[in-house]
């Protein structure tokens, strides 16, 4: 099957990433871990732009670059430079920012994503390395607002801006790219997407293949995938109407869901590029060698690695290399020697289902324990061990716990933030599954007790022998097992 | 205490009183001055010279007094590039030339005034007015290090920071009579400076001799890695204090005694040439082509790099604030009142040469020039050891005179800003004079030979004595 993109919609990307695993700031010193810092605290002259000052190349920040450029598949220049692009804002204390121009540290790169019609290549122009400018803080909305605070915390961050071909054809597809870009950063351990403002994204789209509009400063995948379902619907309405698609700059209302011109070709504004005079064309070519001894195994490798070593089904593998660090917590149960096909069960279908219900997104794992922090804030929520899985997921195979208890086992650890062990829910819970000889105890009171439904099932109505399972299961609070609840039933009914 | 001493005679003045005898000295020679020279002094010199007395101080310069140009941050004094924009400015950190000086134990005057932003050659365009020549109050003392050179000359300080972005440093010391060293580029970190043009611009020295100068050298020179154009080379500079230039080629570039160059500058200066003859250096004439294109394609790079660097002054974090009704409009009022006219001039045709539709017409050209210039003077140091030319075209001018015309003011670093572009050394000293007034000859060396450039300045020096004259109006 082939995906004919019958309204010939092209949708390219300009995404900036921070490096905010770096430890310092691109050119000076400062701290890079001012997430919960008070505003203001981590700055300095340099990345105050106080007149004077000069920058100073992060060496990391550049390997970092190449690394994310290697990933990519890209070509590496041997010598890289900056440039000034120069504008006046309150958030950009030199009034430019240091930036690469025609030199940049990357050029054609690929992407394969899981596109409307199978693997499908998504084309990257470049990536290059910038500073990041403080940020505005609005008292109240931006359209009330009473004042403007400034937060130059953030100022002279690293980061790096890929630029892809207009090759994604649903909005589905762009966000599946910014997934899978998410995750190779994350891999590169370049990348924390969990911090606030780590990813922003500006999307370029056309319809039947004409003139692009670009959407600016969309701030979660979700919100591409939201701004350009009604870009595309907006475009096919003007055509429709007989109108032309003008070439413009939008916003997305992430409120309204809506995008809102902010300006138009003929108010573009002309940055004025120089080479930044302060900074020396560095010589990468030497670097390239050492920083490729350094890339992990990537997605798409872990994930053919996953299916032919475990032999699970390429939906586990997907779902496990979808994180690196659920990955890597999937390889350490497996190591303690569980069953890769049933750790793989418990892990991607109930633990990150679970995950899922609860937006809780993975923060760290340290090779014991994985910590999750729930999506919309920082604050640490709950942790789950390697060893719970291992103590549980045998205890489950062997028959020693009902498989409904299992899942109340692992929902109960992450309700206690990890502090409490599977043995012990089974205790306080009494979740051990049930000796036959209670279940066949229980299977004759419920009979005894439920007449009517005995008499309406002997009468033929067949439904009726669920009720009473129900009756059992509640009676042991979950931990007769189902099959042999029924099968004590059945024989009981009979005689 | 004698008013004008070299650094040797300050530091034999201070065994035989006190530092702090010396730091009052000059201060109280600042407070009679008549020529502005000062923007702010500094009201802790004279704590630290008792300091530097009770506790002693090892450093080269233990207790020598030092001018530093207002564009050379000191941590606790105001920055005020002689700019409005900057008011209330006070630097948190110190420039890494100024780290160096207080290692060596040298105690900070005060800051001299300047050119706003250093754009100018008569120090007029300061916000804080302008400083008078020393040798005639009524003239100019040259800019941009205009304060720098005149303190100097007028026995205020016994040496002075300076920087040459185009000629700031030479210029003046032509028309106040001292020595600027223009060092080669990348040789002094400007980590601290503020920057007008970073690609062209150093700091120099200034001082009443030579020996000075090298010894200044010595202090703030050497590598600086917060500053990425800063170069890694270890140089004894005062070993280049030595009187001989026996065998020396001199090279003299006809265009740079072109039109507009007034008859007695060039009869002192062939003078001067014919000086170094006799001592047994010689000369033969060069051609260097591409020099004519050199002033324009200095003032499109300088005013470009301007434009950027200047941007960062809107009045948001510190600094002179004009309200506005919203940021824009704030910003807009604060540089408009904040900069001075020709800051102005200097930043809108920067901004114009980086314009789209115009940036490869004339910014990319101007660099392709440069390239050019720096081929010329590849080509003329290959085969002679320096180059020998005015400094400036004229002797100082009269205050007022030319600030109106701002093409003629440019035209006056058309033998200075060259040597900007090609990043090479060069100093001026002072060789004669034309009716009272200083003139200087510009010794140009090749990249990172400072110390042949030195010597050939020191060698003049103990075979002339136009150094040792002094500016009688201030004495």
């Amino acid at each position: 099957m082939v995906y004919e993109n019958p309204e010939g919609i092209r949708i390219g990307l300009e995404i900036h990433a921070q490096l905010n695993k770096l430890k310092t700031k691109m050119f000076c010193g400062c701290s890079s871990d001012y997430h919960n810092a008070a505003p203001n605290t981590h700055t300095c002259p340099i990345c105050l732009g106080l007149p004077g000052t000069l920058p100073v190349l992060n060496k990391k920040a550049v390997e970092a670059a190449i690394k994310v450029g290697l990933a990519l598949e890209g070509e590496i220049a041997e010598e890289t430079q900056f440039h000034r692009k120069n504008y006046f804002y309150p958030d950009l204390p030199k009034g430019f920012q240091v930036t690469q121009y025609d030199f940049p540290i990357v050029s054609k790169g690929k992407v394969v994503i899981e596109g409307e019609d199978g693997e499908h290549l998504i084309g990257i122009t470049r990536a290059h390395m910038e500073e990041d400018p403080g940020k505005l803080v609005h008292l109240g909305s931006i359209e009330k607002s009473k004042g403007v605070l400034i937060n130059y915390n953030r100022s002279g961050m690293s980061l790096i801006e890929i630029v892809t071909e207009p090759d994604m054809r649903t909005p589905k597809e762009a966000r599946r790219f910014l997934d899978k870009f998410r995750n190779i950063l994350e891999y590169l351990d370049v990348f924390d997407g969990n911090l606030e403002g780590a990813m922003r994204v500006d999307a370029n789209v056309s319809v039947y293949w004409g003139t692009r509009v670009e959407i600016k400063n969309i701030s979660s995948h979700k919100g591409v995938e939201r701004a350009l379902l009604y870009e595309i619907m907006r475009q096919k309405n003007v055509i429709r109407h007989g109108g032309k698609i003008t070439q413009e700059t939008r916003h997305f209302d992430e409120g309204r869901g809506v995008t809102i011109s902010l300006r138009t070709k003929e108010e573009a504004e002309d940055y004025r590029y120089f080479r930044e005079p302060d900074l020396m064309p560095t010589r990468v070519a030497g670097w390239i060698p050492s920083v490729r001894e350094t890339l992990p195994e990537l997605p798409d490798a872990k994930r053919a690695r996953f299916i032919e070593e475990y032999c699970i089904t390429d939906m586990h593998a997907r779902a496990l290399t979808s994180k690196i660090m659920l990955a890597d917590f999937y390889e350490s149960i497996c190591a303690k020697g569980l069953d890769p096909k049933i750790a793989a069960t418990w892990t991607a279908d109930v633990l990150l289902g679970e995950l899922n219900y609860r937006d809780l997104a993975i923060s760290s794992y340290n090779g014991k324990k994985i910590v999750f922090i729930n999506t919309k804030g920082t604050e640490i929520e709950t942790s789950f061990k390697v060893s719970d899985m291992v103590e549980l997921v045998p205890l489950f195979a062997e028959g020693k716990i009902s498989d409904r208890s299992a899942v109340e086992v692992i929902r109960s650890i992450l309700d206690s933030k990890g502090a409490k062990s599977p043995s012990q829910i089974i205790e306080e819970k009494g979740l051990s599954k049930a000796e036959d000889d209670l279940v066949s105890k229980v299977v004759a009171e419920t009979i005894a007790e439920n007449m009517g439904a005995v008499q309406d099932y002997l009468g033929g109505a067949e439904k009726s022998l669920n009720f009473l399972v129900g009756q059992v299961m509640k009676k042991t609070k979950g931990t007769a097992d189902a099959k042999t609840a029924r099968e004590f039933l059945l024989k009981g009914l009979k005689g | 205490m004698a008013k004008w001493m070299s650094v040797a005679q300050v530091k034999e003045q201070i065994e035989e009183s006190s530092a702090e005898e010396v730091i009052s000295s000059y201060l109280e020679a600042i407070r009679k001055s008549k020529i502005n020279g000062y923007i702010t002094v500094s009201e802790k010199a004279i704590e630290q010279a008792k300091k530097i007395d009770n506790e002693g101080q090892d450093g080269l310069l233990a207790g020598v007094p030092i001018a530093i140009k207002d564009n050379i941050s000191v941590r606790g004094l105001p920055n005020s590039c002689g700019s409005r924009i900057l008011e209330g400015y006070i630097p948190p950190f110190n420039a890494h030339v100024v780290e160096k000086l207080l290692v060596a134990g040298a105690i900070i005057l005060g800051k001299t005034n300047m050119d706003e932003f250093a754009m100018g050659s008569s120090t007029e365009t300061s916000y804080f007015g302008p400083t008078a020549n020393p040798w005639d109050l009524e003239r100019v003392p040259g800019g941009s290090s205009g304060g720098s050179a005149a303190v100097v000359a007028a026995g205020e300080a016994p040496f002075a920071l300076g920087s040459d972005t185009g000629g700031s440093v030479r210029c003046p010391a032509a028309f106040c009579g001292v020595v600027g060293l223009k060092p080669t580029y990348g040789i002094v970190s400007r980590y601290g400076v503020v920057a007008y043009a970073n690609s062209l611009e150093q700091v120099g020295p200034l001082a009443n001799n030579v020996a000075d100068i090298a010894i200044l050298m010595d202090v703030i020179a050497g590598y600086d890695r917060r500053d990425s154009t800063s170069i890694d080379r270890k140089i004894a500079y005062q070993k280049a204090l030595v009187d001989d230039v026996k065998g020396l080629k001199i090279g003299i570039p006809k265009e740079f005694f072109g039109e507009g160059i007034h008859p007695d500058v060039e009869k002192v200066v062939w003078n001067s040439i014919h000086k170094y003859e006799s001592l047994g250096a010689t000369w033969e004439e060069v051609s260097m082509p591409n020099i004519k294109y050199a002033l324009a394609s200095y003032y499109i790079i300088a005013m470009s790099e301007a434009s950027s660097n200047l941007a960062r002054f809107d009045g948001t974090r510190y600094g002179f604030r004009k309200s506005g009704e919203n940021w824009n409009a704030m910003v807009s009022k604060t540089r408009y009142e904040g900069f001075g006219t020709e800051v102005k001039r200097r930043i809108l045709l920067g901004t114009y040469a980086l314009s789209a539709g115009y940036h490869d017409k004339y910014y990319l050209k101007a660099l392709k020039v440069r390239t050019l210039v720096k081929q010329d003077f590849d080509k003329a140091l290959a085969k002679i050891d320096l180059l020998m030319a005015p400094t400036m075209p004229n002797p100082a001018f009269k205050i007022g005179e030319k600030i109106e015309d701002p093409l003629t003011l440019y035209l006056s670093d058309v033998n200075t800003c060259p040597i900007n572009l090609a990043g090479v050394p060069s100093i001026s000293i002072s060789c004669g004079f034309t009716d009272g007034l200083p003139i200087g000859l510009q010794i140009i060396g090749k990249p990172f030979d400072e110390l042949t450039v030195l010597r050939a300045a020191y060698t003049f020096e103990q075979n002339t004595d136009y150094h040792t004259k002094r500016p009688l109006e201030v004495a």
